[in-house]
């Protein structure tokens, strides 16, 4: 926790004089402690509703270490025509003796509905300049978004990633059409991919001894169980193996809340079978089972410990273990997309198009 | 969008991934009761798999000469991971690492341990359906080394028709030349060189391998970095403790086998080896053989002008009064063990020549602190008058491994006012002001590695006695000379004798 603050406030205020003041803060942090210095990792730009700020407040916190060096927040009222702007820069003291303590910087800044469609010219003061810039609007607002990460004035975009979670929106099809529009023109972290990745990871792996590879061109039939307000990540995660595996998928079609489609594979036809589980308390996938041409199967579910895995060999002979790693929780998902966006992740793209495909 | 899939040589669904898969490795740890084991590999293993990193079927069976039962030995590494992990345990995570684990009690010369290993590992590849590789770690006091790798061999566990078979060695490897020749004789005699990973923990330290992104990340440093621009290289290790309660190990060590033969010349190498032509085990440790192979051995008439050495005596450090080395429990009044080592190198090649490369380490010194300056030379005029102010200094380059990670140069700036005065200030980089991701301890990297089979981060035999060949002219003329030695205070800088290996204006930084 924070336990030293250096806060400015201002009414009516202007984003250069939001910026001086800055300035003038991180100066005064180090003056007052020779061990503080400014952290330079990333600048997050969060868009809020403001009547929701507080939760989204203690999303932030619960992040741990994977928080921004400068967080914008941005919070919107419908009728504001001001700008009003809080400033802090804090320090944890808990650094080790002769360490130094790297400084945390927040800016809240309240704004108008009318700010929005140019948040850009607002914002760009804001961050630090050379640093990779991510914007994070969960209440919506695209047009912040569209002012963020394009160019004003054909000028270069103040955001290069945008960080969402593709399930906050009811309309799935809205969400993929609309994730697909940004990935064209601006990196994109989508928390609903992020949550697929110990799976592929698991994926992966059991695939990956030599003489299990050739198993993959051998894929039959994939059955994904996902959390019912999560089938992006379900169709991601196909998406992803359609992607990798050169599958060509045909549309999937509904039968009740079942999703069911195949794709042309290099070997056959594979089957694609996508249910929701109800009742799971976190977003996300619940198991996957892929079956082979060979009589082969694996199968992983969420267990204690980490992924309970079951395979079953073309014999019969039935193995069960548990493949370790601790659970992120949601804390930690939105931590893992804060670290993201200093990364680059090659398959979304492709995962991304191929799951847009499927619901065509 | 489609990709085609790639040939089935390579695994395509691990495009992207951060954790790329290891294959399923059971893992034996001799000495697994030991303060290594307890307070490194055993939390190493947990990090590794809370992180979802360990091999998706994992074993490990733990070996030593304690009797105890599996559960005991579950349980004490519960305890371990608990007391020395890095991050607070999750219990679910913790307790089905350990579900599994099994004990062989027995010494490491007793046939029946062999055989036992033989039928557990034989018991893990039935249960996971598929020949696991093994890994075996001798984390074990060094004169069992040999022992353990010839009944390895002797039993048919460093072979295997289905599965790799690998072999981590701690240090230190030899205590000599010759010892280590005849370790590595002895290894080789069972085990294939690509089998064996000689550990020093220090190149798994992010901070070590950033002297390698420093340098050949970056297209400033490259020109300046070589005998024209260079006036001298300084790399210590210095400590602020004394011995503690390892007067047994370390009084028949001493500072140059604990850190200069190992950790300090892998320091010098990376900072002078040439760039190599791909970042994996053998193009790297081609180019650090080649440095240390540049660096003449001195004979031992010449040690006394290269290399100085000294123990600490009573003094003060953070404030309390503390025994000098002759005075630590264990330590026999007439020691002759160095606490402190300083040499001077020089790395005879077309890039260094002339360049000194100063080393030294020491415990009870000021401060706590490992880094390698790299001091430019002069500017060849200066056309500032410098009588009102301090002299402008060369350029410093500071790349600081601990306590504070991170990269300062010194530069010269102009101190405001109406006159052109000028004062050295530093431009500082902190390692942990730039990334969100924590570094993983030296240990998770080095053990993910070896299972990995990638032996970049571990020592070549051919790099080991290239070490050792510098260093045994040392160890032998001062093991010639009689004492008492040079003394330092406790909290202090270190012996004053070691200013004479300086050369021309160079003065040693200020721990």
């Amino acid at each position: 926790l924070s336990t030293s603050d250096l806060v400015w406030r201002d009414q009516e205020t202007a984003p250069a004089k939001i910026e001086a003041a800055l300035r003038r803060l991180v100066s005064e942090c180090t003056v007052q402690n020779q061990h503080c210095v400014p952290a330079r990792t990333l600048n997050l730009v969060c868009v809020v509703d403001r009547e929701w700020s507080g939760e989204i407040a203690n999303r932030l916190r619960r992040v741990g270490r994977y928080h921004a060096s400068r967080t914008v927040v941005c919070t919107v009222e419908p009728k504001r025509d001001t700008i009003d702007a809080t400033a802090s820069v804090s320090t944890d003291d808990n650094g080790q003796a002769g360490g130094f303590v790297a400084m945390r910087e927040l800016v809240i800044v309240n704004v108008g509905e009318r700010h929005l469609r140019h948040l850009d010219t607002i914002v760009d003061p804001l961050v630090v300049t050379d640093l990779r810039t991510a914007v994070w609007s969960p209440h919506g607002h695209p047009e912040a978004v569209d002012a963020l990460t394009t160019g004003h004035a054909g000028g270069t975009a103040v955001a290069q990633d945008v960080l969402l979670d593709s399930v906050d929106e009811p309309d799935v099809l809205a969400a993929l059409d609309r994730v697909c529009e940004l990935a064209d023109r601006i990196d994109v972290v989508d928390l609903a991919w992020l949550r697929c990745t110990p799976w592929r990871e698991r994926l992966a792996a059991a695939y990956d001894p030599p003489h299990r590879r050739p198993e993959l061109d051998t894929l039959s039939k994939v059955s994904i169980r996902y959390a019912a307000d999560s089938l992006v990540s379900g169709l991601l995660f196909v998406g992803w193996l359609c992607s990798r595996l050169g599958w060509r998928a045909e549309a999937l079609t509904r039968h009740g809340d079942l999703l069911r489609g195949r794709a042309r594979a290099r070997r056959g036809e594979v089957e694609r079978r996508l249910e929701p589980v109800e009742g799971m308390r976190v977003p996300g996938l619940s198991g996957i089972e892929t079956r082979s041409d060979l009589g082969t199967l694996l199968a992983l579910e969420r267990g204690e410990g980490g992924l309970t895995a079951r395979r079953v060999e073309r014999d019969g002979e039935e193995h069960v273990w548990t493949v370790l790693g601790a659970s992120r929780g949601e804390p930690g998902i939105l931590g893992e997309g804060i670290r993201h966006a200093l990364m680059r992740d090659a398959p979304y793209k492709g995962s991304l198009g191929a799951a847009r495909g499927m619901l065509r | 969008m489609s990709t085609a899939p790639q040939g089935l040589d390579e695994n395509p669904l691990v495009a992207g991934l951060e954790r790329l898969p290891v294959h399923p490795t059971a893992l034996v740890i001799f000495g697994a009761t030991g303060d290594l084991a307890r307070r490194k590999l055993l939390p190493a293993l947990y990090n590794l798999a809370h992180e979802g990193a360990l091999p998706e079927r994992f074993g490990l069976i733990g070996n030593a000469r304690s009797e105890m039962e599996h559960d005991e030995f579950r349980q004490m590494a519960i305890d371990s991971v608990v007391e020395f992990s890095r991050r607070t345990p999750d219990e679910k995570v913790l307790h089905k690492l350990f579900e599994d684990v099994r004990y062989v009690p027995g010494s490491f010369d007793d046939d029946s341990v062999y055989g036992q290993l033989g039928e557990l590992l034989g018991e893990f590849d039935a249960a996971a359906g598929l020949p696991m590789n093994r890994c075996f770690y001798l984390s074990t006091a060094p004169g069992f080394f040999p022992v353990i790798i010839d009944e390895l061999g002797e039993h048919g566990l460093a072979r295997s028709d289905d599965a790799d078979v690998r072999v981590i060695i701690e240090k230190p490897f030899g205590r000599s030349l010759q010892e280590a020749r005849e370790l590595n004789q002895r290894v080789l005699s069972v085990f294939g060189e690509q089998q064996v990973f000689r550990i020093d923990h220090y190149l798994g330290k992010e901070t070590v391998q950033n002297v390698l992104a420093l340098r050949f990340a970056n297209n400033m440093f490259e020109p300046l970095w070589n005998r024209n621009f260079i006036d001298n290289v300084q790399i210590t290790a210095s400590e602020d403790i004394g011995i503690g309660s390892r007067a047994g190990y370390y009084d028949s060590a001493g500072a140059l086998r604990d850190l200069v033969q190992n950790h300090m010349l892998q320091l010098l190498s990376l900072l002078c080896m040439e760039p190599p032509v791909a970042f994996e085990a053998d193009p790297v440790r081609d180019e650090k053989v080649k440095v240390l192979r540049a660096i003449t051995a001195p004979r031992i008439e010449e040690v006394p002008d290269m290399a100085v050495r000294g123990q600490y005596a009573r003094g003060v450090a953070a404030g309390e009064e503390v025994p000098g080395y002759l005075e630590e429990p264990g330590v026999a009044p007439d020691s002759t063990t160095e606490t402190y080592a300083a040499l001077r190198l020089e790395v005879q090649n077309w890039r260094w020549a002339g360049v000194p490369m100063y080393l030294r380490t020491g415990k009870r010194l000021a401060r706590k602190v490992t880094e390698i300056a790299v001091t430019l030379k002069p500017v060849p005029h200066l056309a500032f008058h410098t009588d009102e102010g301090p002299d402008v200094k060369p350029n410093v380059l500071v790349l600081t491994m601990q306590p504070n990670e991170g990269v300062s140069l010194s530069i010269g700036a102009k101190i405001p006012g109406t006159r052109m005065a000028i004062r050295t200030v530093n431009m500082e980089f902190l390692y942990g002001t730039a990334f969100l991701s924590q570094s993983p301890e030296a240990y998770e990297r080095l053990i993910i590695d070896a299972m990995r089979g990638d032996a970049t981060l571990f020592t070549r035999n051919d790099e080991v006695e290239a070490q050792w060949n510098i260093c045994d002219p040392i160890v032998q003329a001062w093991s010639e000379l009689p004492g008492p030695l040079p003394q330092y205070p406790a909290g202090s800088q270190g012996p004053t004798e070691a200013e004479q290996l300086l050369v021309g204006d160079a003065l040693w930084r200020m721990i």
